[in-house]
C-alpha cells in the first residue's frame, strides 16, 4: 500500500487535498508551503509544475503559474527542491506519512522524457500524478505501464459530461482515486455547482474501485463539506492560492486558511 | 461554414464559440450565427484586435460578441486558449468552431476538409480552361493555424507531381526571437489537444511568437502541416517582416490586388524558388488587405 492508499484506507472520508503552484509566491516557497499545509491539516498535497498554457485553469492558477514560471520554475528545479523532502532533518522535513501527487501538463512532462519524471518522482517520494490533458487511450496503450512501473498512483479527471461507460474505464485505469470535477468548470470558477448532487450520488451508485475527490469550485467550508457528504473528500486550489496572493507570510497564510476549511 | 452551423444546430446547441487570429474565421463563424439566429462569442488576442480593427467591426456588425484574450502575446494561441477554456465551462449548450487546423481530434481533420472547397476549385474546370493543364506543378500557401494551406492543398496530397510549398512567418528574422517559423524552430510538442511542432523552451514551455500579420502568430502548426513537413510531403519556406510587406506592395502595383498581410507571405515565396517556363503556380491569396491598411499605411512610403 503507497501513501495515499494507506490514507484512504485509514482515514477515509472528509479527505483534504490542498494545492499549490510550486515556486508561487517565491521559487524557494515549495518545500515551506508543503511543511506549513502538513502541519495545518492537509491530508494530501497536490504540487503544481507551473506551465505556460495551462487550459483546465483558471485565472487564479494561470497567474500563480507565470509568476512561477518567471521566479524561474521547471521541473528540474522541482525535484531538486523536493530531493530528500521526506528524510531530512526535522526542521527541514515534510513529513513520512503525507501523499504529495505532482500535477501539470502533458508537454512539459514529454520534454523531460516521460519515464526519467516517473523515476525521479518516485525516487524523490511523489506518490501520484494529474495530467488532465493526458489522453486515456495512450496512457492505456503505452504510458500506464511506466506509472506502474515506479509505483506510482496515476489520477483521472471526470466530469458530469463523463458517460458511465467512460467513468468506468478511467475508474479501472486510475489507482488512488478519482478526480471528480464538480461541474464542466476551469478551476476557480465561481458558478455554483448546482447539479453537483445528483452527479456525485450517481458516482456513489456506479460502485468504483476508488474512492473520489471533488475538485473545481471548492472554497470554503460549506462547500467542502457538502461534497464530502457524497465523496471521499475534496480538492481546493484557486482559493488557496488566492490567500496566499493575499498574504506575505505562507506560514500564517496557510494556518488561516486550513483552520477555517476545517472549521476548527 | 453554412453546414457546420446547422450541425451545430442539429446538435441542439445554442451558443456557438469561434477563435480567430487575423479575423478571418471569426467574420466567417460571426456571419453563420446570424443567419442562423445563434448566440456567437468570439475569442481574439486583444493585440490582434487592434492590428485587425475592421474585422472586429464587422463581427461586431454581425451580433457577435468579441472577447479579447489577454494572457501571453495576446494572440491566436492565447485566443484559442480562451475559447477551449469556454468550451470546458460550457460544454452542454455550446458548439467550439475551430478554425486552425489545430485542437484535439477530430478537428485537425474536419478543418481540414471543410477548408479542402479552395483545393477543390483550384482543380476545376476554370483552371483546365486557363492553363490546358489538369494540374498545376505548385500549390503555395502560408500557414499560421494552418487552414488555408490545408485546404489548398487537400485535394493535391496525392497528386506527387503537384509540389505543395507552405510559407510560414518569420517575423523579425530566424534567429531575432521574434518569429513564427514552427517548423525551423520546433521540436515535437503537445499544444492544444494535439502533438505536433511547438515552439518552445527546453522545459517544455510554449515560446511566445511574433509575426507583423494576425493569425501567422501561432507556436504550433498542427498534426497535418507537421506530417507533411516531416515525411516531406511539403516544403516550408518562410517570409519575414518585411518581406511580406515589401511583397504586398509589389502585388498591388503589378496587380492591382491588395493582399492580405498573411498572404503576402506567400507571395514572397515566389523570390525564393527557381522557376522555369513549364511551372503552373497557384497561389492561395487567402484574404483581402482592406484589414490591414492600418498596418500598410505605417509603411506606405516603401
Amino acid at each position: 500500500m503507497n501513501r495515499i492508499q494507506k490514507l484512504f484506507a485509514l482515514k477515509g472520508r472528509n479527505i483534504l487535498n490542498i494545492y499549490c503552484t510550486a515556486g508561487y509566491p517565491h521559487l524557494e516557497s515549495t518545500i515551506e508551503i508543503m511543511k506549513a499545509l502538513q502541519q495545518y491539516g492537509a491530508d494530501i498535497i497536490e504540487l503544481g509544475m507551473p506551465y505556460s498554457d495551462p487550459l483546465a485553469d483558471g485565472p487564479v492558477i494561470q497567474r500563480s503559474s507565470s509568476i512561477a514560471l518567471a521566479n524561474g520554475m521547471s521541473i528540474k528545479k522541482l525535484f531538486e527542491q523536493l530531493k530528500d523532502f521526506r528524510r531530512r532533518p526535522s526542521s527541514g522535513s515534510v513529513g513520512e506519512a503525507v501523499p504529495v501527487i505532482l500535477m501539470g501538463y502533458m508537454n512539459s512532462v514529454l520534454q523531460y522524457g516521460f519515464e526519467k519524471f516517473c523515476a525521479d518522482a518516485a525516487a524523490v517520494g511523489i506518490d501520484g500524478l494529474i495530467l488532465p490533458d493526458f489522453p486515456e487511450y495512450e496512457f492505456e496503450i503505452e504510458y500506464g505501464a511506466i506509472v506502474n512501473k515506479y509505483n506510482l498512483d496515476f489520477i483521472f479527471l471526470i466530469t458530469p459530461e463523463t458517460s458511465d461507460e467512460r467513468i468506468k474505464k478511467l475508474d479501472s485505469l486510475s489507482s488512488g482515486f478519482l478526480y471528480a470535477v464538480s461541474s464542466s468548470y476551469t478551476t476557480g470558477s465561481d458558478k455554483k455547482p448546482g447539479s453537483a448532487k445528483g452527479y456525485l450520488r450517481k458516482l456513489k451508485s456506479l460502485r468504483l474501485k476508488n474512492p473520489v475527490l471533488v475538485g473545481f469550485g471548492i472554497k470554503d467550508k460549506a462547500s467542502f463539506d457538502a461534497a464530502c457528504q457524497w465523496a471521499e473528500g475534496a480538492i481546493i486550489g484557486s482559493a488557496y492560492i488566492k490567500s496566499l496572493e493575499n498574504s506575505p507570510n505562507v506560514n500564517a497564510a496557510t494556518k488561516s486558511f486550513l483552520s477555517s476549511k476545517r472549521g476548527a | 461554414m453554412l453546414l457546420v452551423g446547422a450541425g451545430a444546430e442539429r446538435l441542439g446547441k445554442k451558443r456557438i464559440i469561434a477563435e480567430t487570429g487575423a479575423g478571418q474565421h471569426g467574420v466567417a463563424t460571426a456571419t453563420v450565427c446570424a443567419l442562423k439566429g445563434m448566440e456567437c462569442i468570439v475569442y481574439m488576442g486583444e493585440k490582434d484586435m487592434e492590428r485587425q480593427a475592421p474585422n472586429v467591426a464587422r463581427m461586431k456588425m454581425l451580433g457577435a460578441t468579441v472577447i479579447p484574450a489577454t494572457s501571453g502575446s495576446k494572440t491566436l494561441k492565447d485566443a484559442t486558449n480562451e475559447a477551449i477554456r469556454d468550451w470546458i465551462n460550457n460544454p452542454g449548450d455550446t458548439h467550439y468552431i475551430i478554425g486552425g487546423v489545430v485542437g484535439p481530434h477530430p478537428y485537425p481533420d474536419m478543418v481540414a476538409r471543410f477548408q479542402s472547397v479552395i483545393s477543390e476549385e483550384m482543380k476545376s474546370w476554370q483552371f483546365f480552361e486557363k492553363t490546358g493543364n489538369n494540374l498545376p506543378t505548385h500549390v503555395i500557401a502560408c500557414v499560421g493555424g494552418g487552414s488555408n494551406a490545408a485546404g489548398a492543398f487537400y485535394h493535391f496530397l496525392n497528386e506527387p507531381s503537384v509540389q505543395l510549398i507552405a510559407v510560414e512567418a518569420a517575423g523579425e528574422g530566424m534567429s531575432s526571437g521574434k518569429t513564427a517559423a514552427t517548423t525551423q524552430l520546433g521540436t515535437p510538442g503537445i499544444l492544444h489537444g494535439s502533438k505536433n511542432l511547438l515552439m518552445q523552451t527546453e522545459d517544455g514551455q510554449v515560446v511566445e511568437p511574433h509575426s507583423i500579420s494576425a493569425g501567422l502568430d501561432y507556436p504550433g502548426i498542427g498534426p497535418l502541416h507537421a506530417y507533411l513537413f516531416e515525411s516531406g510531403r511539403a516544403t516550408f519556406l518562410s517570409a519575414t517582416d518585411d518581406e511580406a510587406l515589401a511583397a504586398a506592395f509589389e502585388l498591388a502595383k503589378l496587380e492591382g490586388i491588395i493582399p492580405a498581410l498573411e498572404s503576402a507571405h506567400t507571395l514572397h515565396a515566389l523570390t525564393m524558388m527557381k522557376w522555369v517556363q513549364e511551372d503552373i503556380v497557384i497561389i492561395c491569396l487567402s484574404g483581402r488587405g482592406d484589414k490591414d491598411l492600418s498596418t500598410y499605411m505605417k509603411h506606405i512610403s516603401l
